[in-house]
């Protein structure tokens, strides 16, 4: 074969080289998101393996405010979990916050840019799951926790270290197969 | 009953597929008549049972038959009636069976239409779509089937997501799918001429009516899904960049490419290889895009029912369709023989120069697209690319195309000067540069400006080819009329088609200069905006509307349009009687959907040419098995 022929046949060897390696990708994509540790969707959070960043909010009467010592002092896992009364999935996530506050799950909640009238009616139209809630009406707090939207929720443990992040509303199946293992391995 | 024999005639369509695989490909190679005879028959016998199975489909959707898994999780007795049968293929399940049936009718197409092919080349052609045909069908059969049945079944179904009961919607799919899936025919082609070891012109006269359709299709299914985007999701856009919609841009691309590449094969024997390769491409693009879209991978607004099982099989029957044919490339390309030669300056020069320029777009979007995913899987780092990056890099390579476009037509084969084109290019130079001048000082930006030039250069140049075939001006006015009149429909479609073009990039640049407000109102106040004054329950009807079952609202974009200019508005929730209007002005934004549907129309006259007819007489009828 000369040189000239070997050349045409590399470069018609290309096309499948391309989709050959496309075609590898995909399925190492696949192959990941059945086991879970590749979620094209998903935004990580920064905080996770850190520390809880430093905050100190006011309360929402009639609880007293919290802060970073505050979480550190619970001596247990906390839940913190951002919610507005202007969010209309936080609505639907509330039934399982009460659910989970009956399992005895510490909920800490912030409300995120929100009246303290407006709040006020949302707790007590859906109840109220919270141990403490805190007000961030400048939204500042949010921002350093890298909140992406209303609801979301971190997992803190107690030494202060933020394990589990999830944007959204939480549901029956992410609290049993993600936020109950990491209760129990942290409690 | 019914669902069971559905089910039934998918399962006998699977096996029919199988045989119209095997039996033609095997009796060209063995050059058995009678086993390369059966082909056709097989190809309409597919067809038939898998129409039949998706008339099964349609009557449980029809009847509220809640017994059935897929009625129960997509429809609902109170959906009126045309969406129970469009919500068919609004699902996962039912598009993946639409699919199929328009492949089978592909193959019914050439079994039909292709009587005039030498029988051994359409037995190859019949075998390769049987092939595919029979992969996707498996799947349909074993991981996505449509007849599942429930028990108990419940009293009623879940409804279809509310976005999706639209008109718009509801025909979308099967004229997106035509499009998608006419591409097998190119590429069973283009299959079954690396079998055979020939591409001469006659390959390129048959392929290219194929091609055309597909094409004509593949436009009109993305202006259907951009302008459902724009009046429904209420979003004042009209292409995201989403993947879900480079997905179905790719294979235009690199279709529209094999379009021109055709021509050449036909007229001058030239670039058989590459558009060998480019039918191929094309054809995967589809396949690829249709597929990844559902397994999950592709991050977009535009959700299907995510499976990353169901995705592994998809990428098993890819990676055998595409690797297999590829291979088959790779192997068997070099025995074609090139001929042809041609200079830089050609019509041939400037069809190349086409190709380069749509496949080096085609590769820039899916560099775009994928380059996210691919980053998080190697590197694990999240990025998004959005449309500032597709912006800037396709811009430069389209204006080329566009500055190209009207200039080919005019060049000789072979070998031609520049000058003369350019020259008797003059009018559409200065329209062109009167439009862009003019534009340019009345809206003091520069890109519209040279957009809407382009859009001149191109509306205007496309005719030049007619006038220099009527001789207009040189010979008597009546002469030229009576020139213009005989002049071949492929002609006045290709000019319709390339004007239909300027009249898009019009479009979109109207759009670039579109203006917005927001606006909380009450009822009998007034919003000025681009010399309108706007007044709370005027004409307009921006709608949501409650969907009971599913308790969602859709937001409807209301839109008075007089065919240059849309005033499209969106009305926001309403609290303490005060509503959240945002208003758009958004200038030439129907041209956008105008010129492709000329493009499509475009494509269709020059299908309607006797020369390219399907079944036209060939110029060699006898078939010379390789």
């Amino acid at each position: 074969m000369t040189d000239r022929t070997l050349n045409r046949r590399l470069v018609l060897l290309a096309p499948l080289g391309i989709a050959a390696a496309g075609g590898i990708g995909f399925w190492a994509m696949l192959d990941r998101m059945r086991d879970g540790t590749f979620d094209p969707r998903g935004v990580p959070s920064m905080l996770v393996g850190k520390q809880l960043p430093e905050f100190s909010l006011p309360g929402q009467p009639p609880s007293a405010g919290f802060s970073r010592a505050d979480v550190l002092a619970a001596g247990r896992p906390v839940l913190i979990n951002f919610f507005a009364s202007w969010c209309v999935p936080c609505v639907v996530e509330a039934p399982l916050l009460m659910k989970l506050r009956e399992q005895d799950t510490p909920i800490w909640g912030i409300a995120y840019k929100d009246k303290p009238d407006a709040t006020a009616a949302f707790l007590k139209r859906n109840g109220d799951p919270y141990a403490r809630v805190a007000r961030d009406e400048p939204g500042r707090v949010a921002i350093d926790f890298g909140v992406y939207g209303v609801p979301e929720s971190y997992l803190v443990d107690r030494t202060g270290i933020v394990r589990w992040r999830w944007a959204g509303p939480l549901s029956e199946d992410i609290v049993a197969q993600q936020l109950d293992p990491l209760l129990r391995k942290f409690a | 009953m019914i669902p069971e024999l559905g089910h039934f005639a998918l399962a006998l369509a699977v096996a029919l597929a199988t045989a119209q695989a095997v039996i033609p490909l095997w009796g060209a190679r063995a050059r058995d008549p009678r086993l390369i005879a059966a082909a056709p028959a097989l190809a309409l016998g597919q067809l038939i049972a898998l129409a039949a199975s998706y008339a099964a489909l349609v009557w449980c959707a029809v009847t509220d038959d809640f017994t059935v898994l897929n009625i129960v999780d997509n429809s609902n007795s109170l959906k009126p009636l045309i969406y129970k049968i469009t919500g068919t293929w609004g699902n996962h399940e039912g598009s993946i069976l639409l699919w199929c049936l328009i492949l089978a009718l592909c193959g019914g197409a050439v079994a039909t239409f292709g009587r005039n092919l030498p029988s051994a080349l359409r037995a190859r052609v019949i075998g390769v779509l049987g092939f595919v045909s029979a992969g996707f069908l498996m799947f349909a059969l074993t991981e996505s089937n449509p007849f599942l049945r429930v028990w108990p079944p419940p009293l009623d179904g879940q409804d279809m997501n509310p976005l999706l009961q639209d008109p718009g919607l509801a025909i979308h799919p099967p004229v997106l799918y035509a499009g998608y899936v006419g591409f097998a025919i190119p590429f069973a082609f283009a299959i079954a001429a690396l079998l055979e070891g020939r591409v001469d012109a006659a390959w390129g006269r048959w392929v290219r009516p194929w091609t055309l359709a597909s094409w004509c299709m593949l436009t009109g299914g993305i202006a259907l899904g951009s302008w459902w985007a724009y009046y429904e999701l209420g979003w004042g856009g009209y292409w995201f960049w989403d993947p879900v919609e480079n997905a179905s841009l790719l294979p235009w691309l690199t279709g529209t490419a094999l379009l021109h590449s055709a021509i050449v094969v036909e007229k001058r024997e030239a670039l058989k290889t590459w558009t060998i390769l480019l039918a191929i491409g094309t054809f995967s693009l589809s396949l690829s895009g249709t597929f990844l879209v559902r397994s999950g991978i592709l991050n977009s607004v535009h959700s299907f029912a995510n499976d990353p099982a169901r995705g592994v099989f998809i990428l098993g029957l890819l990676a055998i369709v595409i690797g297999g044919s590829l291979v088959l490339f790779a192997w068997r390309a070099p025995v074609l023989a090139p001929s042809g030669l041609f200079a830089p300056i050609s019509r041939e020069g400037a069809l190349v120069l086409n190709n380069i320029l749509l496949c080096s777009i085609a590769a820039v979007v899916l560099t775009g697209t994928t380059y996210p995913l691919f980053a998080d899987l190697l590197f694990g780092v999240k990025i998004s690319v959005g449309p500032p990056y597709f912006q800037s890099t396709v811009l430069p390579l389209a204006a080329p195309v566009f500055a190209a476009m009207t200039v080919a037509p005019l060049l000789p084969w072979k070998r031609a000067r520049l000058g003369p084109a350019l020259i008797r290019l003059w009018w559409a130079m200065v329209a062109a540069a009167v439009v862009g001048v003019v534009a340019a000082l009345g809206l003091r930006r520069g890109l519209p400006a040279l957009a809407f030039a382009a859009s001149a250069w191109l509306i205007v140049g496309a005719f030049a080819e007619l006038v220099e075939r009527t001789r207009l001006f040189r010979v008597s006015l009546r002469t030229s009329f009576s020139r213009l009149a005989g002049q071949p429909l492929a002609v006045w479609g290709s000019s319709i088609a390339h004007a239909g073009m300027g009249v898009t990039i019009a479009g979109i640049a109207g759009m670039s200069l579109a203006i917005s407000t927001i606006v909380a109102v009450k009822p009998g106040t007034t919003v000025p905006l681009a010399g309108y004054e706007f007044k709370p329950l005027m004409t307009m009807h921006p709608s949501r509307r409650a969907f009971t079952t599913q308790r969602t609202t859709v937001t409807d974009a209301a839109i008075h349009t007089n065919g240059f200019a849309d005033i499209y508005t969106v009305l926001g929730e309403e609290h303490d009687g005060e509503a959240v209007l945002r208003l758009h002005y958004n200038p030439l934004a129907p041209w956008i959907w105008f010129g492709a549907l000329v493009m499509a129309v475009g494509g269709g006259l020059s299908l309607a040419d006797r020369r390219l007819r399907v079944g036209a007489p060939a110029k060699r009828s006898l078939a010379v098995p390789a």
